[in-house]
């Protein structure tokens, strides 16, 4: 079954370099929805059933680790792989992502083959 | 202008600077940079053609970093970043100079949190235009780190000054 992805990120171009990674991967990819900040992704979230999400962590008017929080607090959406892709780095925030419930945290910069890696990581653990 | 020094030198900083730069090129761009020597007191700069990007930083230190580079370079990088082809500064371009900003910048601040404390990130701001100047509040100093790239030059610089609660527990 073909699997809807969400890519959240304040910036159109790393939404745009993320959707041409995922169509380098080998999982059948239902279409590829994009959203710029945490509002306009559970928006979407609420409109399409979504099987991954790439998240940023710094963007406006609510941040990916609040964004994080608000999907696990629902219980249909609580199973859904979450990946933070992020420039912060700093330990407390990888810490607070993965305890928030993200199944895999990149930083930025990354590769396209990191990016498939984690990818194909969490969907093999569900 | 402040006369307290932060505890990272110049030196220091523009190690880092050199680090991450050279590995977000490397990484996002295939593009091997290399740091020339830097400058620890530059002030006004007069930008003709540039794109500029701004990003500031907030914590026991404040601050700001910029990278910048003259259009064409601009247009080559966002080329190699998206895959693309730019023969003007377009909404892409600002775009893509952005989000490397947000990488330079970003990766300087989690490794200078190590002697400045944890820093918060803003939001790029993208200029591009000709026959403007760029200058810090009150005449603060930049250590600027260049770069060649591509034959032109790329260059990233960081301010720092001490916020008013940096003595605070």
């Amino acid at each position: 079954m073909a699997l809807d992805v969400l890519i959240v990120d304040d910036s159109a171009a790393i939404r745009k370099i993320l959707h041409r990674v995922l169509a380098q991967t080998d999982i059948a990819l239902g279409d590829v929805l994009e959203a710029g900040d945490g509002v306009e992704a559970l928006a979407v979230m609420e409109s399409r059933k979504i099987g991954l999400v790439l998240s940023d962590i710094n963007m406006p008017n609510m941040d990916g680790l609040q964004f994080l929080t608000s999907v696990r607090a629902k219980p249909e959406w609580n199973s859904i792989p979450v990946i933070m892709i992020t420039t912060e780095g700093s330990q407390e925030k990888v810490m607070d992502a993965v305890q928030r419930g993200a199944q895999g945290y990149v930083r930025k910069p990354f590769t396209a083959e990191q990016i498939k890696e984690k990818i194909s990581s969490c969907l093999g653990a569900q | 202008m402040s006369n307290v020094q932060p505890p990272i030198t110049p030196d220091e900083i523009a190690a880092i600077i050199g680090t991450n730069t050279n590995n977000v090129f490397t990484t996002m761009l295939g593009l091997d940079v290399q740091a020339g020597p830097f400058d620890a007191a530059s002030k006004l700069t007069e930008e003709d053609g540039k794109v500029v990007c701004l990003v500031s930083f907030t914590g026991k230190w404040n601050g700001s970093g910029s990278i910048s580079c003259s259009g064409p370079l601009a247009c080559a990088i966002s080329g190699k970043l998206l895959m693309s082809e730019y023969e003007t500064v377009n909404d892409d371009v600002l775009d893509a100079m952005g989000e490397m900003a947000n990488m330079i910048i970003g990766n300087f601040k989690d490794e200078a949190a190590a002697a400045l404390g944890a820093l918060s990130l803003g939001t790029p701001t993208v200029i591009y235009g000709n026959n403007f100047q760029t200058r810090n509040w009150n005449g603060q100093s930049w250590i600027a780190v260049p770069f060649c790239c591509e034959g032109e030059r790329f260059e990233v610089k960081i301010c720092l000054v001490p916020s008013q609660d940096r003595n605070a527990k």
